[in-house]
């Protein structure tokens, strides 16, 4: 770990930083400190762009930056490190680039890879504060536990369509499984665990690519956390003993931030707003009394506890065998009458597209029904509790069909009389974004009896629209 | 949604309910609901937080996607209750017996970025 050492600043140094370091509070200190500090940005992406220019500015001397994705073009709105010209490059080597025209001073570490629970302790273990500017709870979770374990402030923020949050963690760093000390009467730093113990449903989880993301809200709640992590670092709040020398208040008292933007609304309408939240809790898996049985860094790397189950992360998803799935070219063939087998021939069935009605917007394959996901989802989640309700069975009851058909389109639910004793019906085709989405739904409409006992074919189009796009249509308008 | 507003005679609490982080969605896209509900709950105790989700559910709901807020009638992992700015969990969680002019604010955790 680098220690503070005395020096006096160069002339370089005196002229880059002076109008930060004469603000009240700052000084040559606070200002030396930031120099000696390592902080780890993870993420270079909506959060980490604003984030990292602000702490390379400010003067952090080591930062280093962890991530395994490219630039692209629909980046560029939020994710102002980047630039036109370096679409393809790895976002790390691109805001690396941008930050070193900003100020050559400090030494930028590339880490051009995911954070993995194999690489996350040896990566982290380099610095002394960690910004949490990921994309998914998974990650997030991960990150936070081995901060409590390495005993690391960890500034995490979070943003999706326009809402944000921000919240300083384990700041000052108190060792895993204590959460109390002798004298100290207020709450303990909390980890993320404490926060939020469980974490969402995957179906009510959104994420930027599917839900969008306002640029500025997510650029304020990345600059917002720079400002964290350049107070704690600048005032020395990350090496403070608490156990030897305990504050008689908080440092960080426990909050979040929540920003809120409304488009709808007219001007000056956004707001932020402060809560307080519980410290350190005793029953944490991560940090609380018996979290060294829970949680050790072999035991992370090792695979437990295992994070993509844990929050059922969209890559654990289902897979369809390739019999229940059709390219985007067989569908054209299907819709335009021109099966190469006619033997084999494929019915014109109901077109489902399940992505968000602003996707479906901008334009869809002729006659799809637009299901956007999470209320199929919704739909499933019914049929399965009336299901165990005792309604046993493959077919729909009345009881079941009234409560979906708030949920879902009738023409999926109803079935033609005439056809009801024909060996095959009209199939049901599902599309979404890009391919994943639709296989889940096709196994959540079977679960719901829609292929009435096998009488029904139910199939996705690989690839989903992107592949339409790709294939069929160049000129469609994939979102 | 006829049975939001309670009978004349039974005493009643005016509370302010938030929504945020997309929670807003299921409540007709309001962030902010001024609400008259109940002082007692149909066994004649206080109204508790617990009393409110469930009356949120059954009178102010317009979304069906009830398990984007419940799951086994109780609030689903990753919303947060604040009870006039304070993490639930500091003032008793669902056991918390409301009082006139309290705020509570649902907020979804967001993890985008």
């Amino acid at each position: 770990m680098a220690q503070y050492t005395d020096r006096a600043l160069t002339e370089e140094e005196m002229e880059r930083y002076s109008r930060q370091m004469i603000v009240p509070g700052m000084g040559k200190d606070a200002q030396l400190r930031l120099i000696n500090s390592k902080v780890l940005i993870i993420g270079a992406g909506g959060l980490g762009c604003p984030a990292a220019q602000y702490i390379a500015g400010a003067g952090v001397g080591t930062i280093g930056i962890v991530d395994g994705d490219v630039v692209e073009i629909s980046n560029l709105h939020r994710q102002v490190g980047h630039s036109t010209t370096r679409v393809g490059m790895m976002k790390v080597d691109s805001l690396i680039t941008h930050l070193k025209g900003l100020n050559p001073l400090p030494s930028y570490i590339p880490h051009l890879t995911h954070l993995t629970p194999h690489n996350a302790a040896d990566i982290i273990s380099q610095y002394d504060l960690v910004l949490d500017c990921t994309d998914n709870p998974a990650t997030r979770y991960l990150i936070s536990d081995v901060c409590v374990l390495l005993e690391k402030p960890l500034v995490s923020a979070a943003s999706v369509q326009a809402s944000g949050q921000l919240t300083v963690l384990n700041c000052p760093p108190v060792p895993q499984g204590i959460t109390s000390i002798l004298g100290v009467t207020h709450p303990l730093p909390p980890c993320y665990r404490c926060c939020f113990p469980k974490p969402p449903p995957p179906s009510a989880m959104t994420t930027c690519g599917e839900a969008g993301i306002v640029g500025t809200v997510v650029g304020m709640m990345g600059i917002a956390q720079a400002g964290e992590a350049i107070k704690i670092l600048a005032k020395g709040h990350h090496r403070a003993d608490i156990l030897n020398d305990p504050p008689h208040e908080p440092t960080f008292p426990p909050s979040l931030l929540i920003y809120s933007y409304d488009l709808e609304k007219g001007p000056s309408s956004a707001t932020f707003r402060s809560v307080r939240m519980a410290g350190r809790r005793k029953t944490c898996f991560a940090c609380g009394d018996n979290s060294p049985q829970n949680l050790t860094l072999e035991g992370i790397q090792k695979g437990t506890p295992n994070y993509d189950q844990f929050c059922s992360l969209p890559s654990a998803k289902v897979t369809l065998p390739m019999e229940d799935r059709i390219s985007a070219s067989t569908y054209k063939d299907i819709l335009a009458g021109t099966q190469s087998e006619p033997e084999q021939k494929i019915l014109q069935g109901i077109l489902i597209d399940t992505r968000e009605k602003e996707h479906f917007s901008f334009g869809a394959i002729p006659g799809a029904i637009n299901v956007p996901f999470g209320k199929l989802l919704t739909a499933a989640a019914i049929a399965k509790r009336e299901k165990q309700n005792g309604q046993e069975g493959r077919e729909i009851s009345k009881e079941t069909y009234e409560r979906l058909s708030s949920v879902l389109p009738r023409e999926i639910l109803d079935q033609e009389e005439d056809k009801k004793d024909k060996e095959s019906e009209p199939p049901i085709f599902v599309v979404c974004r890009r391919g994943h989405d639709s296989q889940e739904a096709v196994e959540k409409l079977r679960e719901m009896g829609l292929d009435r006992g096998g009488k029904r074919k139910i199939v996705d189009i690989i690839g989903g629209m992107k592949a339409w796009k790709e294939e069929i249509d160049p000129s469609f308008p994939f979102i | 949604m006829g049975d939001s507003v309670p009978a004349p005679d039974k005493p009643t609490i005016p509370i302010t309910v938030d929504f945020s982080g997309g929670l807003e969605m299921l409540f007709s896209n309001q962030k902010r609901h001024s609400l008259t509900i109940p002082a007692t709950d149909s066994n004649e105790k206080p109204a508790t937080i617990a009393f409110l989700i469930d009356h949120l559910c059954k009178n102010l709901m317009t979304d069906p996607r009830s398990e984007m807020f419940v799951l086994d009638k109780h609030i689903r992992p990753g919303i947060l209750v604040l009870i006039n700015d304070a993490d639930w969990e500091l003032e008793g969680e669902e056991a918390y017996e409301l009082q006139p002019k309290d705020n509570i604010l649902f907020v979804s955790t967001l993890h985008g970025g």
